[in-house]
C-alpha cells in the first residue's frame, strides 16, 4: 500500500485516506452486485434442490405424464404444459398486432399532445396489480365471456373444437384474455420506443418518394425494427407464461388439456404452483410443484436471454436503449 | 399505370391513388381504434373496482379488522391488510434501496464496460423471473423450518424491486452531467467523494422516482406473499416476523370465496390497493419528467 503512495502528488497519510475510501465503495457496490448474482445461483439452485425428488423418480417422463394424482402419488406436467403454451399463444395472437398498432400510434400517427397522455394511461394498464385484474376477471369479464362471446364463438367457429361447448364463467378463454391485457402494455411500449429509433431521413426519404405514411410504415418502419419486434414478442411471452396469479383466478384450476374446448378450466405451470402449493399432501407432490417451477424458470430464462441478446444486437447497430 | 396517370389531370387522383389513400386512412384508423382499445380496458377495471369498491368504502372499513361470523362470512374491515402491506412494503424498500443503487453506482462508476454489460444483463434476468417462482424459492430458503413470515415476504418482494431500482438508478446516473464529475475530480475530490457529494446529490430525484415506481410495483405483488406470508390471524399484527395480512392476499383469499361480503370485502380492498398504485405509478412517472428535465438544464 505505501509503496504506491508516491504515485498521487497528495500528501501521504491523505492519500492513503482517499484511496481507502475509493477502494471502500467500490468493494461495497461490487458486493451488492454480486449479492444480486448470487441471488440468481442459490434461486436456481433451491429450485432444483426441491425438484430433486421429483426429477429422480419421474425424469423427464415428467414433461409427458398426464396425471396429477396425489392418491397414487403420480405427477406430471403434460396438460400444464400445453395449458401454458394455449394460453400464451392466443394471448400473444391478441396482444401483439394490437400491441403493434397502438406503438404505431403512439410515435407515428397521433397528434404530438396526444402521444405522452396515452402513452402513460397504456403504461398504467401494466401498473394494475394482478390479482386486481385477476378479480376483475373473475367476476366481470368472466359472466361477460360465458353469455356473450363463448356462445357467439359456438355459433359461428363450433365447427373447430377449441371453440365449442357449454358456456363456462371460468377457463382457459378467460385466462388468454386477461394476459392479453398484461402482455399489451409491455410489448406497445417497446414498439413504440423502435419506432421512435428508426431515422427520421428514412421515414422522410419514404414520404418524399410519395409513400402514403401507411406505406411507410409498412415498407420502411416495420422492416427496419422487425427484430426488435420478434424480441418484444418473446418479453411478452416470458410475461404471459410467468403469470400466476391472475391465471389462478380465472382459469378454474383444473388438471385437464385445454386443446378440449377453450371455454374449459384447465391450468399453467404458473397458477397450478399457485393452486396447489400450500395444500400438498406428500413431499413427492410438493417436489413435483419445484419441478413445474423448474421448467417455468427455464422457459422465462431462455425466453428471456434470447430476448435481451436480440435487443443487445439492435442497440449496438441503432445506438438506441429499448 | 403511369400510361393511365398521364391520361387524366395531374390533379385528379388515380383509382390506384384513391385506394392508397384509403388503406392508409384505414390502417390509421386501425391504430388509433387499438389505442383507444387499451384505454378503454383500463377505464373499464377502474370503473369496475370504483363501482363495486366505494359502496362498502368507509372510515370503519379502513380503521377495523375484519369479523368472521359462524357461518365463515367475512365482514368488518381492512386494517390489518393495510397495516401489513406498508410494513411489508416498507421492509423490502429498506432492503432493495441501499442494494439497489450501489449495484447501479458500481456499474455506472466503477465496473469495466464488460462486467456491467453482464450485470445489466443478470438484472434483466432477475426482473424477468416469475414472481411465484421467487415465492417457492423464498418457501424454500426461509420459510421451511421458520414458519410464514412478514420478513420473508419482504425479502421475495425486495428481489422483485432490486432490478427495477438498480436499472432506473444506473439510467439516471448516466444522465447526470460529465462536467460535474470531471469539475469534482479536477478539484481532488476522490471517486468515492465525487460519487457521495456531487453524483448521489444530483441524482436523489431519480432515485426517489425508481423507489416509488419499484414500492408501486412490489405493493401490487401476490405471488411472492402467497407462501410467505398467506396464512394470517384476524387481529391487528405488527410483528414482522409473524406472518401478516396484506392487502393483495386479502383480495386474493376473498376472490375465491362465493359469499357476497367477502367478495364486496375484496373490491373495497382492491379500490384501496389501486389508489395506492396508480397515485405512486403516476407520481413516479411525473417526477421522473421533471427530474429529467431538471438534469437537463443543468447540462
Amino acid at each position: 500500500m505505501s509503496t504506491e503512495a508516491p504515485t498521487t502528488p497528495a500528501p501521504h497519510h491523505l492519500g492513503r485516506r482517499l484511496r481507502i475510501g475509493d477502494l471502500g465503495l467500490r468493494t461495497l457496490t461490487a458486493a451488492a452486485a454480486l449479492l444480486a448474482i448470487l441471488t440468481i445461483g442459490l434461486l436456481v439452485w433451491e429450485v432444483l434442490r426441491g425438484a430433486h425428488e421429483s426429477i429422480s423418480t419421474f425424469g423427464l417422463g415428467f414433461l409427458t405424464s398426464t396425471d396429477w394424482n396425489a392418491v397414487t402419488n403420480v405427477f406430471g406436467a403434460r396438460y400444464l404444459l400445453e395449458g401454458t403454451l394455449v394460453t400464451s399463444f392466443f394471448a400473444l395472437v391478441i396482444a401483439v398486432p394490437l400491441s403493434i398498432a397502438i406503438g404505431l400510434f403512439l410515435s407515428e400517427l397521433a397528434p404530438k399532445a396526444l402521444r405522452a397522455p396515452v402513452g402513460m394511461l397504456v403504461e398504467l394498464l401494466a401498473a394494475i396489480p394482478s390479482v386486481v385484474l385477476g378479480l376483475w376477471g373473475i367476476i366481470v369479464l368472466g359472466p361477460f365471456i360465458s353469455t356473450h362471446i363463448e356462445p357467439w364463438l359456438d355459433d359461428h367457429l363450433g365447427f373447430i373444437p377449441l371453440f365449442s361447448g357449454y358456456a363456462s364463467n371460468v377457463g382457459v378463454l378467460p385466462a388468454c384474455l386477461i394476459l392479453t391485457i398484461m402482455v399489451v402494455p409491455i410489448v406497445s411500449s417497446i414498439s413504440r420506443e423502435l419506432f421512435n429509433s428508426v431515422p427520421a431521413d428514412l421515414k422522410q426519404g419514404a414520404l418524399a418518394l410519395g409513400a402514403t405514411r401507411w406505406e411507410m410504415v409498412r415498407q420502411v418502419a416495420i422492416p427496419q425494427v422487425s427484430a426488435g419486434l420478434v424480441a418484444a414478442t418473446m418479453l411478452g411471452f416470458a410475461r404471459a407464461v410467468g403469470e400466476a396469479i391472475a391465471v389462478a383466478q380465472v382459469i378454474g384450476a383444473h388438471n385437464a388439456s385445454p386443446f378440449g374446448s377453450l371455454f374449459k378450466p384447465a391450468g399453467t405451470l404458473a397458477s397450478w404452483i399457485a393452486t396447489q402449493f400450500s395444500g400438498s399432501a406428500t413431499s413427492l407432490q410438493r417436489s413435483s410443484l419445484y419441478y413445474l417451477a423448474l421448467i417455468l424458470l427455464t422457459i422465462s430464462l431462455v425466453t428471456n436471454v434470447a430476448a435481451q441478446l436480440i435487443v443487445r444486437r439492435i442497440q449496438k447497430r441503432m445506438g438506441v436503449r429499448v | 399505370m403511369s400510361a393511365a396517370a398521364s391520361s387524366t389531370s395531374p390533379f385528379e387522383a388515380t383509382p390506384r391513388a384513391r385506394r392508397r389513400k384509403l388503406v392508409g386512412r384505414l390502417m390509421e384508423a386501425v391504430c388509433t381504434l387499438a389505442a383507444l382499445l387499451a384505454v378503454v380496458v383500463l377505464a373499464l377495471v377502474i370503473y369496475a373496482v370504483l363501482r363495486r369498491g366505494l359502496p362498502v368504502l368507509s372510515w370503519s372499513f379502513l380503521t377495523e379488522v375484519p369479523t368472521v361470523d359462524a357461518f365463515g362470512n367475512t365482514s368488518g374491515g381492512i386494517a390489518n391488510s393495510i397495516v401489513g402491506t406498508l410494513i411489508i412494503t416498507g421492509i423490502a424498500t429498506l432492503i432493495s434501496v441501499p442494494i439497489g443503487v450501489l449495484i447501479a453506482i458500481f456499474n455506472a462508476e466503477f465496473a469495466p464496460a464488460r462486467v456491467a454489460n453482464g450485470i445489466r444483463l443478470l438484472l434483466n434476468v432477475l426482473a424477468g423471473v416469475p414472481t411465484i417462482v421467487i415465492g417457492v424459492f423464498i418457501f424454500g430458503l426461509l420459510v421451511v423450518g421458520h414458519g410464514y413470515s412478514a420478513y420473508a415476504a419482504s425479502v421475495a418482494l425486495s428481489i422483485v424491486m432490486v432490478p427495477i431500482i438498480a436499472r432506473s438508478v444506473e439510467e439516471v446516473l448516466a444522465t447526470v452531467p460529465g462536467h460535474l464529475r470531471e469539475g469534482s475530480l479536477a478539484l481532488g475530490a476522490t471517486r468515492a467523494k465525487t460519487v457521495v457529494s456531487v453524483i448521489l446529490p444530483t441524482a436523489t430525484g431519480g432515485i426517489v422516482t425508481a423507489t416509488i415506481l419499484a414500492v408501486a410495483r412490489a405493493a401490487g405483488e401476490t405471488a411472492p406473499i402467497l407462501f410467505t406470508s398467506s396464512i394470517f390471524a384476524n387481529a391487528m399484527s405488527t410483528d414482522p416476523s409473524k406472518a401478516m395480512a396484506s392487502l393483495p392476499m386479502t383480495i386474493y383469499l376473498d376472490s375465491q370465496q362465493p359469499s357476497v361480503t367477502a367478495q364486496q370485502q375484496a373490491w373495497a380492498a382492491a379500490l384501496v390497493l389501486m389508489a395506492l398504485v396508480l397515485l405512486a405509478s403516476i407520481a413516479g412517472r411525473l417526477l421522473s419528467l421533471r427530474s429529467r428535465r431538471r438534469i437537463e438544464q443543468s447540462r
